[in-house]
């Protein structure tokens, strides 16, 4: 395939691109421009790094895990994204997109949200800059994750549940576009993932990437190495992009994404997009897919609301392809075994989404030796997870 | 950039709508879902729609995500894949209607790339003379656009109120059949009124093209029909035909025969 140099910018290999309704291409455009000039700007880019500092709480903490490490015979550091103010990655982006809105004079934001952290952090920052706030979020996802809704309308959002398909992140996503094709001149859409029509998967890897930025400086300057290898759980794979981007051009260091195995992949109950699905166009980018023979989208499966999405931002396809990352699965039951287990061994209650990560590392056992640097992005804290498992009786207590 | 399609009056679709023009009759464009509320009746829907005056016949290839569709088309594309319509189950039934009017698939890219290479040659086969892919805009994938653009079918490009002019020009010189212009910012659905911008969207669309400009988006009632046929080549009704099909064939047939009418004495 010959791309041109504008297709090229919108690509990851083949991946990406903008496959969406024409109203939304002027829109796209303008957000394109918007934010090259921003991050050109010195003055946006020291108040996005001010209010990090002061309002989140970066830079995140790098904790080492003493028994975890010994539990699997090499070194873990947890970078903790759990620590910032809200309780997850997701506000890193938020942020700098709100920002970003309040420059391009839009006041009204839409946003989707699985497990309602991206939603939760959109209405904190919708809040701080006095914009109004509309999140479309799953039916089945407001049920799993009342918490976050209660969070989020407290600090003045609109929630609007979405009843349509199987009423998780998706169709969220789905309905959000909807919005925004409608309403598209006065709003601006804070996709919560590197997933999308471009610049979004570029541009919300951009915010995140500081992840990826202090958690190398930060090991570097406790261990003088960098890690052996990388882990991060992968939905649409927004913290796993922030950390891999620190660490990407060290040819030497392994980047893993753990996907949700759900039931099995056995099963076909699962959202293992970049182990099973194969190439297609969902929510206006090429990526791999969990499709059908028709190109039907096949309905996603995890315990994790904020798993649970049949698709993957396209930088990640682009990296499995190359070779660069490797993608690998864990079941909802490994993974609740993954959210004891952090929970036990290192007093850290991870969010559901970052169990998957842990229950890799310790399924991987015996690949482990004594000089190896795992480093783990914890991408949340598990407090909107714990009424879910708790119901299940699925941990032992 | 070099146009990857065929211009003015050389398809099919077009020297169809360009026929009606010279006879002043404005085009009456009608949507229907493949497999709502069933197979059977989208064939006998096809039938009854051109006998009350329909010119030209869309049919949605349903996807299980339609990001540009209002809750009306939606729900007809779930009933469609509740029924088992595919992209080639869709080429049987309006091979198997065998209407004389024009067919234009209207669908996104994912079902029709899962359809593989020869889908076009398929549905040309089947008797389609034009396809419109809602997720495909100008510019946004030359391999896939130049796929659709070379092959056997019209391609019918859409504009927005938000298409900047000369961007306008770009999308006509990349597509044939006809313009379909989205009268409005949002999703397919009935509305009650005309976008007061539409005029002036028009008079610059016209600047851009010499295509048939056929106008979508919102338009269910008689009166809209009237007020926008005096504008464009033709109109696209899709939710409130579709809506009406959910009832019964006549009760679509009966809409369509209004519109009519009232195009005619637009």
């Amino acid at each position: 395939m010959n791309w041109t140099e504008a297709e090229l910018d919108e690509r990851f290999g083949p991946f990406g691109g903008r496959y969406v309704p024409e109203t939304l291409i002027p829109a796209l455009d303008a957000l394109t421009v918007a934010y090259a000039e921003a991050v050109a700007d010195a003055a946006f880019c020291e108040e996005l790094e001010s209010l990090a500092r002061h309002y989140v709480g970066r830079p995140s903490a790098l904790t080492f895990a003493p028994r975890f490490s010994e539990r699997i015979g090499a070194s873990v550091w947890l970078k903790r994204e759990d620590l910032n103010h809200t309780g997850a990655h997701k506000i890193n982006n938020a942020l700098g997109q709100a920002l970003l809105a309040v420059r391009m004079g839009k006041r009204r934001i839409i946003a989707e949200t699985g497990a309602g952290q991206h939603g939760v952090a959109t209405a904190t920052v919708c809040a701080r800059f006095g914009l109004e706030c509309v999140v479309y979020m799953g039916e089945e996802d407001m049920r799993r994750q009342a918490l976050n809704v209660y969070r989020m309308r407290l600090m003045g959002a609109t929630v609007v549940p979405v009843t349509t398909g199987t009423r998780t992140l998706k169709d969220a996503t789905t309905e959000a576009i909807r919005d925004w094709v409608t309403n598209v001149e006065g709003s601006h859409y804070i996709i919560g993932s590197v997933v999308g029509p471009a610049p979004y998967p570029r541009m919300v890897r951009d915010f995140q990437s500081v992840v990826g930025a202090e958690a190398r400086a930060q090991l570097l300057a406790a261990t003088n190495r960098l890690p052996t290898t990388v882990v991060a759980c992968v939905g649409g794979g927004s913290n796993a992009m922030g950390i891999f981007a620190g660490f990407v051009d060290d040819s030497g260091v392994e980047l893993v994404g753990v996907e949700a195995a759900g039931e099995g992949l056995e099963t076909g109950n699962h959202s293992a997009s970049l182990s099973m699905g194969t190439p297609g166009v969902l929510h206006g980018a090429l990526s791999y897919l969990l499709q059908d023979a028709n190109g039907q989208v096949h309905p996603a499966h995890s315990i994790s609301a904020g798993l649970d999405y049949p698709g993957v931002g396209p930088e990640h396809a682009y990296l499995k392809d190359i070779g660069r990352a490797r993608y690998e699965a864990v079941t909802d039951r490994e993974a609740l075994d993954g959210f004891a287990l952090l929970a036990r061994m290192e007093g850290i209650v991870p969010a559901l989404e970052t169990a998957h990560a842990v229950a890799w590392i310790d399924r991987e056992r015996s690949r482990w030796s004594s000089h190896d640097l795992v480093l783990l992005c914890v991408s949340g804290r598990g407090d909107k997870d714990v009424a879910q498992v708790s119901d299940l009786g699925a941990v032992s207590t | 950039m070099q146009s990857t399609s065929a211009t003015t009056s050389s398809d099919a679709l077009s020297r169809h709508l360009e026929a009606l023009g010279a006879r002043r009759r404005r085009a009456l464009v009608v949507y229907i879902t493949a497999g709502h509320p069933s197979p059977d009746a989208t064939i006998a829907l096809m039938r009854a729609l051109e006998q009350a005056g329909a010119d030209v016949i869309e049919v949605g290839v349903p996807f299980s995500d339609p990001m540009a569709d209002g809750p009306v088309i939606q729900a007809s594309s779930q009933r469609g894949l509740d029924h088992g319509v595919s992209f080639d189950r869709a080429l049987d039934l309006i091979a198997t209607a065998a209407v004389s009017v024009p067919i234009v698939l209207f669908s996104y890219l994912n079902p029709v790339l899962a359809a593989g290479e020869d889908a076009l040659r398929r549905a040309a086969a089947a008797g389609v003379h034009g396809i419109l892919i809602t997720d495909l805009p100008v510019g946004s994938d030359r391999v896939r656009e130049r796929w659709l653009g070379t092959g056997p079918l019209a391609f019918v490009r859409l504009v927005a109120p938000t298409t900047p002019t000369e961007r306008m020009r770009e999308i006509a010189a990349h597509g044939s059949g006809f313009v379909y212009l989205i009268s409005r910012l949002g999703v397919t659905g009935a509305r009650e009124d005309v976008a007061s911008e539409l005029p002036d969207v028009i008079a610059r669309l016209r600047t851009a093209t010499a295509l048939p400009v056929c106008v979508g988006f919102g338009i269910s009632t008689p009166e809209q029909a009237q007020i926008v046929g005096r504008m464009a080549d033709g109109i696209v009704v899709g939710s409130a035909i579709v809506r009406a099909a959910g009832t019964s064939i006549d009760a679509a047939a009966e809409l369509t025969r209004t519109l009519r009418d009232a195009l005619d004495s637009a």
